[in-house]
């Protein structure tokens, strides 16, 4: 294609935006209500998730060890450890430690722990973090049977709850965000589709004139790419502003309990790129879809 | 120039709207399609420029048979041939002017060409001064002159023309077929099925009558031969 005709396929896919005054304002608003869903939920989702990321990431395996075990069967133990797979690190946290932290824990009452310093009956614990979080239960398993280890802790039972509480939210996320990006495409492909039947003629005349079908097309794809473009304007101005209040209003709430929401910078770029990118993609498709059915020859 | 052997057309509902068809035409002539409304005029005139295709036989137009043309080569067929219709078909959102040039964009002809060519054609069917005008402003009579100016911008050997008279008045058709008449004396070919006895009866040409997908007479400065 000439640049020329490339520049002309530009100026037309304007031209017509401005024409179908109407059309145009009725196929941005599909855009920009669906896009606004997608972006508010997506946010939410992103969060939750991360909520959901941090609270895994708190599991880990504590391996208690035998109190017969003598350096060399330690030391031989966490090699054996290492080796189970699916493990992302293990640290090594001695009896002393381990009743320190246990004094520590239980605050004034603590104190009573004390007289414990002489003769700690308290074991060595190897503590174990999985690399995938899910992979706890199984991990943990395999550690029971290894020799020196008495006990292995993550909180059963609770953990497992847990776990399959937040793997339930996110298929339902997953489901609730496909679903509406399908609700999205088939109200923006049917709003664009109006508009295209009203130029039905446009592009029979271009046929009888002797346009490829290419060239009937470029035009269309463009005017979709401007129209999905416009369509996602606002919803990331929007959630933007929503999501900059949001963070400072809700990571003050929230700080007791451990939780942050995802950064301003770079999640809102992040956002933004995917709600322009998608408003682009599905304003192509919706228009390109309907222009197809007009070019059977 | 055209070529047309053992054409038939039967469409997916049964209707067979070519029955045998077999015609030559020269190039530079001017043939008039005439018959009773249903008898396959239309379908004649649509096979002409592949908006229909044959179900048997041959048709060649400028050495290319349009009953194996590929759906993609269409569009090149359809440049080297002008078609004008009984309803314009104009874009009513484009002036004169770009309902034109419309023609020509689609060829990627570059832009001083198709302004000077633009401009020539509008003079010849006497539109000039109505270049930035809206087919909406325009009487029936101008509009099917823009939609000839956009038939021939290209120089097409080949003008086909479906009922171009058929919403206008007497006064209106008589201008509209001087400009035909020009056209032709210019050495392009035209294909005109029309209703309009007076016209056939009086601008005399070749007149090829169909009825019921055949050709039932086919003369040399022919006569329309029925009523009304």
């Amino acid at each position: 294609m000439k640049a020329r005709t490339f520049r002309r396929h530009i100026r037309e896919s304007f031209k017509s935006i401005a024409r179908n005054g109407w059309m145009t304002f009725a196929s941005v608003s599909a855009v920009t209500v669906t896009l606004l869903l997608v972006g508010v939920f997506f946010v939410i989702m992103m969060n939750l998730n991360k909520v959901a990321t941090t609270i895994e990431e708190d599991v880990e395996i504590r391996v208690h060890v035998d109190a017969a075990a003598n350096d060399k069967d330690k030391e031989v133990l966490e090699q054996q450890i290492n080796q189970v797979s699916g493990i992302k690190n293990v640290t090594f946290s001695p009896k002393e430690k381990e009743l320190e932290n246990l004094i520590a824990s239980l605050g004034d009452q603590g104190e009573a722990f004390q007289l414990f310093e002489q003769d700690n009956p308290l074991n060595d614990v190897f503590v174990v973090k999985t690399k995938n979080p899910t992979d706890t239960m199984n991990v943990a398993k395999k550690l029971e049977k290894l020799n020196y280890v008495t006990t292995v802790k993550y909180g059963q039972g609770t953990v497992e709850k847990l776990f399959s509480f937040i793997k339930i939210s996110r298929n339902v996320g997953l489901v609730l965000i496909v679903g509406l990006l399908f609700t999205a495409m088939f109200l923006i492909s049917n709003t664009i589709k109006i508009t295209i039947m009203a130029r039905k003629r446009e592009i029979e005349i271009m046929r009888l004139v002797g346009a490829t079908n290419g060239f009937i097309r470029w035009p269309f794809f463009l005017e979709g790419l401007w129209l999905g473009v416009l369509g996602a304007i606002i919803p990331i101005a929007v959630v933007s502003t929503a999501y900059y209040y949001a963070v400072d209003f809700l990571n003050e709430k929230l700080k007791d309990h451990f939780i942050t929401l995802l950064e301003f910078n770079p999640f809102v770029y992040q956002l933004s790129a995917i709600l322009i990118i998608m408003g682009a993609a599905i304003g192509i498709w919706g228009s390109l879809m309907s222009v197809r059915k007009f070019l059977k020859v | 120039m055209i070529d047309m052997q053992d054409v038939y057309k039967t469409y997916p509902n049964g209707i067979l709207a070519a029955n045998g068809l077999n015609v030559h035409i020269d190039a530079g002539e001017f043939l008039y399609v005439v018959g009773p409304s249903g008898a396959g005029k239309s379908t004649f005139i649509k096979m002409m420029y592949r908006e229909e295709k044959p179900s048997k036989g041959s048709i060649v137009i400028n050495g290319v048979n349009l009953a194996k043309l590929k759906d993609s080569k269409v569009p090149l067929l359809r440049r080297n041939i002008g078609v004008v219709f009984q309803d314009f078909k104009l874009l009513p959102t484009l002036s004169v002017y770009e309902n034109v040039a419309f023609a020509m964009e689609v060829v990627e002809e570059s832009p001083q060409y198709i302004k000077k060519r633009v401009m020539e054609t509008l003079e010849l069917v006497g539109l000039k001064h109505k270049a930035r005008a809206l087919p909406t402003e325009l009487s029936g009579g101008e509009q099917q002159r823009v939609a000839i100016a956009r038939s021939i911008v290209n120089a097409p050997k080949v003008v086909i023309a479906d009922e171009p008279t058929g919403n206008l008045d007497p006064d209106t058709s008589w201008g509209i077929m001087n400009i035909f008449e020009e056209i032709n004396m210019r050495g392009t070919t035209i294909v005109m099925a029309t209703h309009n006895k007076e016209i056939v009866n009086t601008i005399k040409h070749r007149v090829i009558a169909i009825e019921n997908g055949r050709i039932a007479r086919d003369e040399m400065k022919g006569e329309y031969g029925y009523e009304g």
